[in-house]
């Protein structure tokens, strides 16, 4: 029998590194960035992470004190964020004021940024000295996936609201925030104008330049967050290298599935977190082909998607009109 | 010799409107080197204006001026020190050709542009203008030729697009003051209706109140009547009254004379980046005016010779027409073209003018109708259904100049062969293109029709739009058509070149093609055309002879469908 109380909870904590990921790259698209590098800097965002994280664990335990939780959490998190940003303020150096190509820069700093990951985790690795390709942070990891009071002892209510770690928690309210700001805001109407169309903001007064910089680096923060949640609470602390896997472009695929609105992601990406991992609840003995069968349908539900909102060529359902596109004032 | 004159006439009527007697170059000069001086001396000249002129002079402050403004594009120098001054209550018009400058000058009054020398004042006081931002600061605003809006937002979202203010985003507020704004002056405007659901006036007007809106005082318009319709710009000219009496000091780009003379009250006239003087549009007329903007005496009457042995070669009957959406643009559309003549197409944009030459072309599927060629031996092809190639296989000289010149007619990243080329790259029998034949067309287009380029490499989306037409309309012509059709030929062109393209359609009327003229400047069409076919709605509202017809009659025929019994 399918159980759904076991089956939600785990395509909820799948779904977290997703919905960080399309929340970031939804804030950039909105921008007019396309930017494609998602992927690489969630890398580079859990990476940063681990970062901190190894090299505070490695204080303690030479020094014989224990973990601060306050300390073990802000460490990798502001290595995270610093990391990222960092990541989206050379895509905006890259493609806003030396305007190269979107596509090119953005695939290029994903491969950027999976390869920062995998030398890091490598040389990580090779500093512990342990015989598994792998380096855990299992002290750190209980810090951030302490779960709400309560988790254990509400049964399934419990199991299914309150069993996840703060990151969770902020994913949701980050993507809620980010649509009421996008929709409701002066900040946001300027930021759909410029993605829209960077000329009309433009010469409406609206620093271009600066609305593509702060949104593009803020939603690279977020992204990376999405790679900080993956290592510390989806895997227990435990850095393989290439662990993250396609989670990246998953996140852009939402992006699409979503037409770019924050708050619609909460919900898909636990839908496409639950499509992802829907191939282990597959009876055993069933075909293995089959199983790849089964991790195919994030992909084909956004394709199906994007089928359906060409079709029904509504306006405001279409990507930024300026996705993609520099732009420069004096261009005639 | 007559430069000069004019430039001295020029300068009188600058001294006159202040009432002091210097020129406007040594003003400058004084200005430039005595900035603070400045300040006080027109603190003085007003004073004394008022004292003297009363209300008149009160109202005539200079609003904004300009000394020795420069921009240069790389080697190009777009404005060499333009000096210029607006005063409030009182329309400007700036008038050149294209190319001349206008739109940069004002762009860096908007901000869009920074000068490369020169000084901006506003009410007397000097300003710097880095960026809109800034230009909305000090009461400018401009309204562009291609409007600036967002599609997929409301009039109102757009309106405070960059806004900046404490508190909350309130549009409902925001349209409230839209709307009063609207009866103010004597806008119609629906504050949430999206963009891409308005008409070319409607965006217009948003644009307008967008930068009243702001409580701009100085406004700029750029060509604002170059998409609109005879009664549409009436309104607009209204609208544009109202507020100069307000006080506003109104600017107003455009090439169309007539138009010059009826809303302005003086004439500022550039060329080549250069200031060449300013005129009061009462005491002037428009010959004086070209002569002025072209630098030498233009003919400003098109030739009209009468067709020579005129014989059908386009018929169309029952034309009809849907659009992907299913909406109907042609509606049982019955016509001849014959040749040796032009065949004006009048109608407000989006009536079906594009669908019908596109159905001619080859480029537009039917629902029902024939569009038949007629051959010079009298046999007939039927057009409809067929593709370009298999129209140009079957022999048939057809030749197309699209609205959109850089989309459909010409490649903009290529150079002027490869684009000659497109017409004849399926020369010759081997696989290697033919190179030479291309080049000597865009050689010989380049010449005859003096397009201006820096050479025949340059791509084409470098050139000025008037160049750029120049390139299309060569091409099509070099291919000696049977049938030319022409879609907005002259938009956004200047006056000199839109009389060199009104020569080339008339040689080849004289050469017995069947030239067909779709137009938006009712004027033009009623000289150049000898019969004029209105559409409205996709309908066709009859054909007109134009050589009796009156503005005002097509003007109508253009909103109004005629009763059933006068349909065609």
């Amino acid at each position: 029998m399918f159980d759904l109380v076991s089956f939600i909870p785990r395509a909820v904590s799948q779904s977290i590194p997703l919905l960080f990921g399309s929340t970031g790259e939804t804030i950039t698209e909105k921008s007019g960035n396309l930017n494609l590098g998602i992927p690489g800097i969630m890398y580079v965002g859990a990476m940063s992470g681990v970062i901190g994280a190894f090299f505070y664990e490695q204080a303690c335990k030479n020094s014989g004190s224990s973990l601060n939780t306050f300390i073990a959490i802000l460490i990798p998190l502001v290595c995270s964020i610093i990391g990222s940003a960092l990541m989206g303020l050379l895509y905006c150096f890259l493609t806003v004021t030396l305007r190269a190509n979107q596509n090119v820069t953005g695939l290029a700093m994903t491969t950027f940024g999976v390869g920062f990951g995998n030398f890091f985790g490598g040389s990580l690795i090779k500093l512990t000295g342990s015989d598994v390709p792998s380096i855990a942070l299992s002290a750190t990891s209980a810090c951030f996936s302490r779960t709400l009071p309560g988790a254990k002892s509400t049964g399934a209510f419990g199991k299914l609201i309150l069993s996840y770690g703060f990151l969770a928690y902020a994913a949701i309210i980050i993507a809620f925030i980010a649509a009421y700001i996008l929709k409701s805001t002066r900040v946001g109407l300027h930021l759909r104008a410029v993605g829209e169309n960077p000329a009309t903001a433009d010469a409406a007064g609206i620093n271009v330049t600066k609305y593509k910089y702060v949104s593009t680096i803020i939603g690279s923060m977020i992204a990376g967050l999405g790679g900080l949640y993956y290592v510390m609470d989806y895997t227990s602390g435990v850095w393989s290298n290439d662990g993250f896997g396609d989670r990246g472009w998953l996140a852009i695929a939402l992006v699409i599935f979503t037409i770019w609105r924050p708050n619609i992601s909460v919900f898909a990406s636990i839908l496409f977190g639950g499509l992802y991992i829907l191939y282990l609840y597959i009876p055993t003995g069933t075909n293995l082909a089959i199983k790849e069968i089964y991790k195919m349908l994030p992909y084909i539900v956004t394709i199906i998607v994007l089928i359906i909102i060409s079709i029904r060529n509504k306006k405001e359902n279409q990507p930024p009109a300026s996705l993609g596109l520099p732009y420069f004032r004096e261009d005639r | 010799m007559e430069q000069s004159g004019r430039g001295h006439k020029a300068r009188r009527e600058e001294t006159d409107g202040r009432g002091r007697l210097h020129t406007e170059g040594q003003q400058a000069v004084f200005s430039a080197a005595f900035p603070y001086a400045m300040k006080h001396f027109r603190r003085i000249t007003v004073r004394c204006n008022t004292r003297k002129g009363g209300d008149r002079l009160d109202t005539k402050t200079a609003a904004v001026k300009m000394v020795n403004v420069t921009k240069v594009f790389g080697s190009i120098v777009a404005n060499d020190k333009v000096s210029l001054e607006i005063r409030r209550g009182e329309i400007l018009s700036l008038l050149g050709e294209n190319g001349s400058g206008k739109t940069t000058l004002m762009n860096m009054l908007s901000g869009i542009y920074f000068p490369d020398g020169g000084q901006i004042y506003i009410d007397g006081r000097e300003v710097v203008i880095r960026s809109p931002k800034d230009a909305f600061d000090l009461g400018i605003g401009m309204i562009h030729q291609h409007f600036k809006l967002v599609d997929v937002m409301t009039a109102t979202e757009n309106i405070v697009l960059g806004i900046e203010e404490k508190g909350k985003l309130d549009l409902k507020a925001a349209a409230e003051r839209i709307s009063a704004i609207c009866k103010q002056y004597g806008f119609e405007l629906d504050p949430n209706q999206k963009v891409y659901d308005m008409s070319v006036s409607q965006k217009q007007t948003t644009e307008i109140i967008k930068v009243l809106y702001r409580n701009a005082d100085i406004l700029i318009l750029d060509e604002p009547t170059a998409v609109l319709t005879p009664q549409e710009t009436e309104k607009l000219f209204a609208v544009l009254r109202n507020m100069r009496n307000d006080g506003k000091a109104i600017i107003i780009i455009t090439h169309k004379l007539h138009e010059v003379e009826e809303i302005s009250d003086r004439v500022a006239i550039l060329r080549k980046g250069q200031f060449i003087g300013m005129l009061t549009t009462a005491e002037s007329n428009a010959q004086e005016m070209t002569n002025m903007m072209v630098g030498r005496q233009v003919e400003l009457n098109i030739e009209r010779p009468e067709p020579v042995d005129p014989k059908p070669k386009i018929e169309v009957k029952g034309l009809t027409v849907r659009s992907e959406d299913g909406i109907l643009k042609l509606d049982d559309v019955s016509f001849t073209v014959n040749s040796g003549e032009i065949f004006g197409i009048a109608g407000i944009s989006g009536c079906g003018q594009k669908e019908l030459l596109e159905a001619i072309a080859g480029l537009q599927k039917a629902e029902k109708g024939s569009i038949a060629f007629v051959n010079d031996d009298g046999s007939r092809e039927e057009l409809l259904g067929m593709d370009p190639l298999s129209i140009e296989k079957k022999g048939v000289a057809l030749s197309f100049v699209p609205e959109d010149r850089l989309g459909m007619g010409l490649v903009g990243g290529m150079d002027l062969p490869d684009n000659m080329m497109l017409r004849s790259f399926r020369r010759g029998k081997s696989v290697f293109t033919d190179r030479k034949f291309p080049r000597g067309v865009a050689e010989n287009v380049v010449q005859e029709l003096q397009v201006v380029t820096p050479g025949l490499s340059t791509p084409v989306r470098r050139l000025s739009g008037g160049n750029v037409q120049k390139v299309l309309v060569g091409r099509e012509i070099a291919s000696a058509p049977a049938v030319l059709l022409t879609a907005y030929a002259v938009r956004g062109l200047d006056i000199n070149s839109s009389y060199m393209i009104y020569n080339l359609l008339n040689e080849q009327k004289k050469n017995g093609v069947a030239v067909v003229y779709v137009g938006e400047d009712l004027d033009v069409l009623l000289e150049l055309s000898d019969r004029i076919m209105v559409l409205c709605g996709g309908k066709v509202n009859g054909i007109v002879d134009g050589r009796t017809a009156t503005k005002n009659e097509v003007g109508l025929m253009m909103t109004q469908l005629r009763g059933e019994d006068a349909d065609e």
